[in-house]
């Protein structure tokens, strides 16, 4: 019994790592209803970012936000770049550019830093066991820093002007832009956001599963279920699906599949939910009319 | 800019094929047999190292050509064709290193197991249009490597050793080397999906597939089963796909589960691309592309090729979203208004 209580609070920990991926897709896909293939790639540069100024000396907290400043300077560039000029573009080019910018992203992290596995510090220690040993430091720090990020990133867009006036420029690009609201500029905005939330998620994984190039393409897959399990065009379902996902995923490993089919956990979530019910959750169901 | 022009409207008009009257019929005879010969001579002229690669290249072209079925002329995004090419590659190799089989006879079947799992994807596709199936296939391609290592498998795939198989040997006692005949099987084979999938482009179901993929509802107010329609053509590219990965196998003689990793997939991506979409000569160009970009790209940096597709591909899309294919096509259209 108690493996089973430890299985959940270790799947809630992790879940939080994919509810904030999943936020950062879900984000995206609202405004733009394209899918960010390249946002995991993103994240895993945030943290070598990360592990350069700790390594340089600096304190890991200067790091942690320092990081969050810069990961957001590059989502914004990314999308003013390369989104931008083919926002108007087919469904397949708009994959074309979300694939080319995963390789960059993902080869360039490996060329500048090199594809040794790191070990990339946790602020959260602890002398003796927590709660009994049901959880670790980490996994309790993580989860902490996870939920303020969420409840901070959803009382942005609930109490204030800009975060209102993103939704808006989200929800009726058209109608916003009358009320004179930038809409490009909320897009990038999203963007920044986004990668932040991204780098966040990145920092708080990185201790566990050791920083290398590779690291978040797993966690890219579980966020891709969590999202779509919740709903992709709600972002309250996909933290609940990214949550969901974690305990999930732990159970599975636990007691059905083991730890070798981890992603084939995930694809399957992923076929399943799209095929039993495409909206999600908690999505809306969405009628084409002719 | 020549970005928000659409990818497949653009296509569809140069797909449009000329008419006959364009070119004499002595030009082009002398055009198959000029073709013909140059598929032949690097068997005489080249070593065996880069005769090799060019058998590669072929296979590739023919892996690029099967997504560019799906993708390209139906409209199907597809990021996990990387999947279908091991499943051809592995059952190849099952086949001859289990049961002895010799090459040949392992092709239809890993053919009819290729076709049969890309009815089994294409079904449930049919509900996830777009970015859906994008997000599906982008998953399976990342998971493939995790289930061929699987230990219930095991004893059939190697695990994560792989299987080892050897190259056919030239049949009739023709003089020629193992590499020498695996580069004639591949042109043959090759030749024959291209011959095959040139002529049912051209077809009523070629069409019907175009204008699918160009107006799902038009085409469906005209009497097309979308459905049927897409499922078979996801059958079909995973099968000329899988019939590559076979080719692969017997090329490479040897498959392992970390050969089949998601970048197979991103690189027939970036070849379908760059070649043309929605053109089977891009797909030959898709092919020759892959096999000796990052060859030449591996000389910078272990990382140096992805950053190059990376860059080529956006480069691609942002000015040349027809591809090479396209490039050509105008400038040979130029040539002809000025002569």
């Amino acid at each position: 019994m108690d493996g089973l209580a430890h299985q959940i609070v270790a799947g809630i920990a992790t879940g939080g790592i994919y509810a904030s991926v999943a936020l950062a897709i879900v984000m995206i896909y609202q405004a733009t209803h394209h899918v960010n293939f390249a946002q995991g790639e993103m994240a895993t540069l945030s943290c070598f970012i990360a592990w350069s100024m700790v390594q340089a000396g600096l304190p890991y907290w200067v790091a942690f936000f320092g990081t969050i400043v810069v990961s957001f300077a590059i989502g914004v560039v990314v999308e003013r770049i390369l989104i931008r000029p083919v926002a108007n573009a087919p469904v397949l080019t708009m994959v074309g550019v979300f694939i080319g910018l995963l390789l960059i992203v993902g080869n360039a992290t490996g060329w500048i830093f090199g594809y040794t596995t790191k070990v990339f510090p946790s602020p959260f220690t602890s002398d003796g066991p927590l709660l009994g040993g049901l959880v670790s430091a980490h996994e309790l720090g993580s989860t902490v820093v996870t939920l303020t990020v969420l409840t901070l990133v959803w009382a942005f867009f609930r109490f204030t002007k800009l975060g209102l006036a993103m939704r808006a420029a989200a929800y009726n690009p058209r109608s916003s832009r009358l009320v004179g609201i930038r809409v490009g500029w909320m897009l990038a905005l999203g963007w920044g956001l986004a990668a932040a939330i991204g780098a966040v998620a990145g920092m708080m994984v990185a201790p566990v599963v050791f920083l290398d190039p590779t690291m978040m393409l797993g966690i890219l897959l579980y966020a891709f279920a969590g999202a779509l399990l919740g709903g992709i065009d709600n972002p309250m379902g996909a933290v609940l699906g990214g949550f969901a996902v974690g305990v999930l995923e732990n159970l599975a490993g636990a007691y059905v599949v083991g730890t070798e089919l981890k992603l084939t956990v995930a694809l399957a979530i992923i076929i399943g939910v799209l095929v039993v019910r495409p909206s999600g959750l908690f999505g809306r169901v969405v009628f084409s009319r002719v | 800019m020549s970005v928000s022009k659409g990818l497949p409207a653009d296509a569809a008009i140069a797909a449009i094929p000329l008419p006959a009257a364009a070119t004499p019929a002595w030009q082009r005879i002398a055009l198959v047999l000029l073709g013909l010969a140059a598929a032949i001579a690097p068997i005489f002229v080249l070593e065996s190292f880069h005769l090799f690669q060019l058998t590669m290249a072929v296979i590739m072209a023919l892996a690029v050509l099967g997504l560019n079925i799906v993708t390209g002329y139906n409209g199907q995004i597809s990021l996990g064709h990387g999947a279908f090419f091991a499943v051809g590659a592995y059952c190849t190799a099952i086949l001859m290193s289990h049961f002895d089989w010799s090459f040949w006879p392992t092709l239809p079947i890993s053919a009819a197991v290729c076709a049969g799992l890309g009815y089994g994807v294409g079904f449930p596709a049919l509900r996830l249009a777009g970015h859906y199936l994008a997000l599906t296939t982008f998953s399976l391609a990342v998971a493939v490597p995790q289930i061929l290592k699987h230990k219930s498998i095991e004893d059939w795939t190697g695990g994560v050793q792989g299987l080892f198989l050897v190259k056919p040997d030239a049949p009739f006692g023709l003089p020629l080397s193992s590499d020498q005949w695996m580069y004639l099987v591949a042109v043959i084979v090759a030749g024959a999906c291209f011959l095959l999938v040139w002529n049912l482009i051209r077809s009523r179901i070629g069409r019907a597939l175009m204008a699918t993929r160009d107006h799902a509802t038009a085409a469906e107010a005209m009497g097309m089963d979308i459905g049927s329609l897409k499922t078979k053509a996801f059958a079909l590219s995973a099968m000329i796909t899988g019939i590559a990965g076979s080719l692969s196998a017997v090329a490479i003689e040897f498959v392992a589960p970390d050969s089949f990793s998601f970048g197979v997939s991103i690189t027939l991506f970036v070849g379908m691309v760059v070649g043309g979409v929605a053109s089977i000569l891009g797909s030959l160009f898709g092919g020759l592309f892959v096999l000796f970009v990052p060859n030449i790209a591996e000389a910078i940096s272990k990382a140096a090729p992805g950053v190059i597709y990376g860059v080529i591909l956006i480069l691609f899309l942002f000015l040349l979203p027809d591809g090479f294919a396209g490039l050509l096509r105008r400038i040979a259209a130029k040539l002809r208004g000025r002569g």
